[in-house]
């Protein structure tokens, strides 16, 4: 697997996917580790701007040569904006899971606290993704 | 061997596979239709069968006429049930007058072993060994794949035409079985192998290929490979529910060969005229038809069949997909729609083969 190394300010799920909170809002991605399990992704379903998620809803799909694969909302809010981007470059994801390969922004709902306190750390999520890739 | 090249393993009936390598499946699907790529398939089964009648028994199970050909043919025939529905679907390769050797699909082994076993009583004097175990099988596709085979035998491979085999050619100093033959719509090789002789085949044939560009491909290329070209999977395309004829097969299945299993059955159906097809289509809207998606009517309200196999085309950069529909629907042209995760998103019934190759290479 590629070095990318998983940012310390972000927040994690144990389905792999990443949150960065910057205030009320927060940007959603696929951390590494999933788009490096996945393969090349080739199409990216994502969520309507407006719609209103709750934290572990199913908000997109991502979707590789062989693999359909659902992605999780780590946290609940109302999704103000997609990327773009990926609708025609979807290996964005993989090229830079951690950046230009995020996939939508929300404003974070009233229970985001609590949501983003049962998400994991750097550091714990830097060992579940090690132990996971052993299997 | 395969975790030096950076492949992704996982075990098929004891046989370690890789489902891809480090290049990734699309970077494997082009390399092979631009450069070439190498594929270990030694999970494919082998029956050879030799004695007294091993034509007569062969044209039993088979649809296609084995005889048509001569010594070092290669002969493609569905095999079906008395229903007309399909066991499996395989080659026959024609090594003399008396000898025979059968490319079964892995997944199949079992259940076409103990099918011809059952056949193979109407036969005594007949023999069938299973060398699928000690049988190794590389694939080399792609348009540089006769200069880099040709770079390891004194054999002429040229003399080897397409679907033709030779056997006892001595690739890299090992005795093998090739054949003109593959499932990627390209040109190329498969070569038999005992299995302690493969992995130093493989490396030969490496190492030959590098100036040309040749990587090792997994599994994953192998089947949008072969689904780009149209090429059937057996348990996607086939089946025990679906005949050779809906499956557009009807140019291997040879009625006046005589008297074979499932013949009476596909005569009532070409007859009577097919009820369902298996056509190409191609999204309009976004999306990706998968296996067993649901295919729907152009307005996306009445559910008219299913798709086979589906996928992102690495080569064509197009979401195409096989699917079997009703007959009266089944022209180039036709909207329908797919059931995509409850949704019924827009296609178009397209020609097929998706893929054919521009120029073949001088056979």
């Amino acid at each position: 697997m590629s070095a990318v190394s998983f940012p310390k300010d972000f927040r994690y799920t144990n389905t792999h996917e990443w949150i960065k909170v910057t205030g009320k809002t927060a940007r959603v991605g696929l951390t590494n580790y999933a788009q490096d399990q996945l393969g090349e992704v080739v199409f990216v379903e994502l969520p309507e701007v407006g719609r209103t998620v709750k934290a572990g809803d199913i908000f997109g799909v991502v979707e590789s040569v062989k693999a359909v694969s659902d992605s999780y909302s780590p946290a609940g809010g109302k999704v103000t904006k997609v990327n773009d981007k990926l609708s025609d470059s979807p290996e964005l994801i993989n090229q830079d899971p951690h950046g230009e390969g995020w996939l939508f922004e929300m404003e974070l709902g009233d229970q985001a606290e609590a949501d983003l306190a049962n998400l994991m750390d750097q550091p714990a999520y830097e060992r579940f993704q090690a132990e996971a890739g052993e299997h | 061997m395969h975790i030096k090249y950076g492949g992704k393993v996982i075990d098929f009936g004891g046989w370690a596979l890789p489902v891809q390598y480090g290049a990734g499946i699309i970077q494997e699907h082009r390399t092979t239709r631009e450069k070439a790529g190498l594929f270990d398939v030694s999970h494919m089964g082998e029956f050879r069968v030799t004695g007294q009648d091993p034509l007569g028994f062969i044209q039993r199970f088979t649809v296609n006429d084995i005889a048509k050909g001569g010594i070092g043919r290669c002969i493609y025939s569905p095999m079906c049930y008395p229903t007309g529905g399909v066991v499996d679907d395989l080659i026959v390769y024609r090594l003399g007058e008396k000898e025979y050797l059968i490319v079964v699909n892995a997944a199949n082994i079992d259940k076409d072993w103990a099918w011809m076993s059952e056949v193979l009583k109407g036969f005594p004097g007949t023999n069938m060994v299973n060398e699928s175990a000690t049988t190794a099988e590389l694939a080399l596709q792609g348009p540089k794949a006769v200069a880099i085979l040709q770079s390891l035998t004194k054999t002429d491979l040229l003399d080897i035409k397409y679907y033709h085999c030779l056997d006892n050619v001595t690739v890299a100093g090992r005795k093998t079985l090739v054949s003109r033959t593959g499932y990627t719509g390209e040109d190329g090789f498969e070569v038999f192998s005992a299995p302690a002789d493969a992995e130093a085949i493989w490396e030969a044939i490496m190492a030959a290929g590098k100036p040309h560009g040749l990587i090792p491909v997994g599994l994953g290329a192998r089947d949008t490979l072969r689904f780009e070209a149209c090429m059937p999977l057996y348990g996607q395309e086939l089946d025990a529910e679906r005949t050779p004829l809906e499956a557009g097969l009807g140019r291997f299945v040879s009625f006046d060969k005589g008297d074979f299993i499932g013949r009476a059955a596909l005569l009532g159906q070409n007859e009577k005229g097919l009820q369902r097809k298996l056509v190409g289509i191609e999204m309009v809207g976004r999306g990706i038809p998968r296996h067993n998606y649901r295919v729907l009517d152009a307005e996306g309200a009445k559910d008219i069949g299913y798709v086979s196999t589906g996928s992102y085309c690495p080569s064509l950069e197009r979401n195409l997909g096989l699917a079997y529909v009703p007959t009266a629907v089944a022209e180039e042209g036709r909207k329908v729609c797919v059931s995509i995760r409850d949704k019924a998103v827009e296609a178009v019934i397209v020609k097929v083969p998706f893929y054919k190759r521009q120029r073949p290479t001088k056979a």
